[in-house]
């Protein structure tokens, strides 16, 4: 069991080209700005949009394939989704909406009714199944969701930013639970989300979709430590810089110089979290070997933290204390040095 | 929250517009003889004609139900080129003088009609001047608001309900059914309510399509324009049993549409 897909959708100015493969009880994310393509590749997984081109098929059976004609209805696909704000039918109970999937795929109404019942009970929702989903708070709704989806047992999950939609606490508890049954379940599952969080959390593999093609795939670790593209980057918190190393130096394709620990050669990646820079109002004497007159170009509060946005030959995101920020005297334009340890500097190649 | 007083050169006239609208509707209720209410309610015509026009107006909702849900269906879905042509078409009804419906209908299914004279020599079936011409000229005026209302109510329901369901196995026609019908349902009763309301009051194409027969055509309006010739006092009250009934349907669909207005 496992899906295969190789996806073209022209809309509008967006070509969504994307290919994937899922192994059997494998969590793929697929993560990307809104408007990368995400939502249109998940509707032609579903069969809700029929591709302009290419092939998807699951277990081994064709779904869409453009070239033979094969376009598989959603309604006939052996999969279960949950969207982004639930969408539980407001007319049916709870236990109704979990049945829902049963019953038209043939189950007797005991037998829907049954299974819904186990199920609202494995996601937690005990004494709700007579609820409308109008009187569940937005976790519970989504919790519902997941077990109308799961309910048949089926070939692939499939799901449209599911947490995007509850707030912060909820979200922790949802994504906790979530994790939970991804686990559990046998079939091949894929996350779309926006959020590097979800998709560090949830799934085995990722892939970085930006303007309907995929930049970056790997382990979550993998593309958190190695950002491949401005996006992903800004997402871990990393500023990523483009050059040309020789040796302990790299030169900024944006000019520039930075000096890393690590011997490269050839055109790389430079990376910095915003936690290793440190700001100083003039030159500082030191061990650094990084220091760089820059701008502050903006400033975003960040829980206890500051995160500056830095200007000039090396633009870098910058975390300082609320309280450095504060003494330093620190506004929009003002001028700082940004110091990095080269051994705080990682290098990749491109 | 406070309002800005009304300016002068609008109360006037919207003074003068409410009183213009309940003064009639006033004077209905002033000049009721309450006292004989009784007995003219129960003379024997009325009863006739009032159970003749629940049935009919019920009749022709039906069959604007079960005909103009589905239409309203296309119109609001399906991706078909003409749409708009049809959606012009199908409400021209709703502006077309009734008088003009019934001449329209009288001939197409008149016994010399199009499809009347056909049906006439194959069935020996003939329409006008019976109950069920009744019924054809009301739903043919009427079945236009159903339509209209619950294409609104088909266009602002969210579709990506009908996806989730699609999701879940469900065809389109199941789909249709057990999610997009129970969503737009509130449409589907404020569309009933106003259709059967129409019917109920329909007289042009009633009477031309249909005639004015007791017991088999003549509906509470055509009996109150026949009243007010010979017996006014008898006009009054038929035209009061209509007003009941409007009121009662402006109260039902209060709650939707000027509910909202009336609490904000």
């Amino acid at each position: 069991m496992s899906l295969a897909a190789q996806v073209l959708v022209r809309r509008g100015p967006v070509t969504v080209d994307v290919a994937l493969e899922v192994a059997d009880g494998e969590v793929l994310a697929v993560l990307g700005p809104n408007g990368a393509g995400k939502s249109t590749l998940l509707r032609v997984l579903a069969g809700l949009l029929p591709p302009d081109g290419g092939r998807v098929a699951v277990d081994g059976t064709t779904w869409d394939d453009v070239a033979a004609r094969v376009h598989l209805p959603a309604h006939r696909r052996p999969l279960g989704m949950v969207f982004q704000d639930h969408l539980l039918f407001p007319h049916l109970s709870v236990l109704e909406n979990v049945a829902f999937g049963p019953r038209t795929r043939g189950a007797s109404r005991a037998a829907a009714r049954t299974a819904a019942a186990a199920w609202i009970g494995r996601v937690g929702l005990d004494g709700l199944g007579g609820r409308r989903p109008g009187q569940l708070s937005g976790g519970q709704a989504q919790r519902a969701a997941l077990a109308r989806a799961l309910v048949g047992d089926p070939a692939l999950l499939l799901l449209d930013e599911p947490l995007s939609a509850l707030d912060a606490r909820t979200r922790l508890a949802v994504r906790a639970e979530l994790r939970r049954h991804l686990t559990d379940y046998a079939g091949s599952a894929v996350l779309v989300t926006h959020d590097p969080v979800d998709a560090m959390a949830l799934a085995d593999r990722v892939v970085v979709v930006e303007d309907g093609r995929v930049v970056q795939a790997g382990t979550p670790s993998d593309v958190a430590r190695h950002p491949r593209t401005d996006y992903v980057a800004r997402l871990v918190g990393l500023s990523l810089l483009p050059g040309t190393a020789d040796g302990l130096t790299v030169r900024l394709d944006g000019g520039g110089v930075v000096a890393v620990a690590v011997p490269a050669d050839g055109p790389v990646l430079v990376a910095v979290r915003p936690e290793s820079v440190a700001l100083y109002l003039s030159r500082p004497e030191g061990s650094p070997r990084n220091a760089w007159p820059l701008t502050v170009a903006g400033a975003t509060p960040h829980g206890a933290t500051v995160r500056c946005e830095l200007d000039g030959q090396v633009p870098l995101l910058a975390d300082v204390t609320a309280t450095a920020f504060a003494e330093l005297g620190l506004a929009p334009g003002s001028p700082v040095w940004a110091v990095v340890k080269a051994s705080e500097v990682a290098v990749y190649a491109r | 929250m406070r309002r800005a007083r009304t300016p002068a050169p609008l109360l006037v006239p919207a003074a003068l517009a409410v009183v213009f609208l309940v003064l009639p509707l006033a004077g209905l209720l002033i000049r009721t003889p309450w006292s004989q209410l009784g007995t003219l309610l129960t003379a024997p015509g009325v009863g006739q004609a009032l159970r003749l026009s629940l049935v009919s107006a019920t009749l022709a909702t039906a069959v604007s139900v079960v005909l103009g849900v589905p239409l309203a269906w296309v119109l609001a879905r399906s991706r078909a080129r003409g749409r708009a042509v049809l959606r012009a078409l199908v409400t021209v009804p709703l502006v077309l003088p009734p008088v003009v419906g019934g001449v329209a209908l009288f001939l197409v299914l008149g016994r010399q009609g199009i499809v009347g004279s056909w049906l006439a020599e194959t069935t020996g079936i003939t329409i006008p001047f019976t109950t069920t011409a009744v019924v054809i000229a009301e739903t043919f005026v009427a079945m236009p608001f159903l339509v209209i209302s619950v294409e609104g109510a088909l266009r602002a329901a969210d579709v990506r309900y009908e996806d989730a369901a699609a999701t879940l196995g469900a065809d389109r026609w199941t789909t249709f059914r057990r999610v997009t019908l129970p969503l737009v349902a509130p449409g589907v009763a404020a569309g009933s309510v106003l259709c059967w309301a129409r019917a109920l009051g329909e007289f042009g194409a009633t009477i031309t399509f249909a005639g004015n027969f007791p017991g088999t055509t003549q509906t509470m309006p055509l009996a109150v324009y026949l009243a007010l010739q010979r017996d006014p006092q008898a006009a009054i009250v038929l035209s009061l049993v209509l007003l009941v009934v409007s009121v009662a349907t402006l109260l039902l669909l209060r709650d939707r549409w000027l509910g909202r207005g009336a609490a904000a």
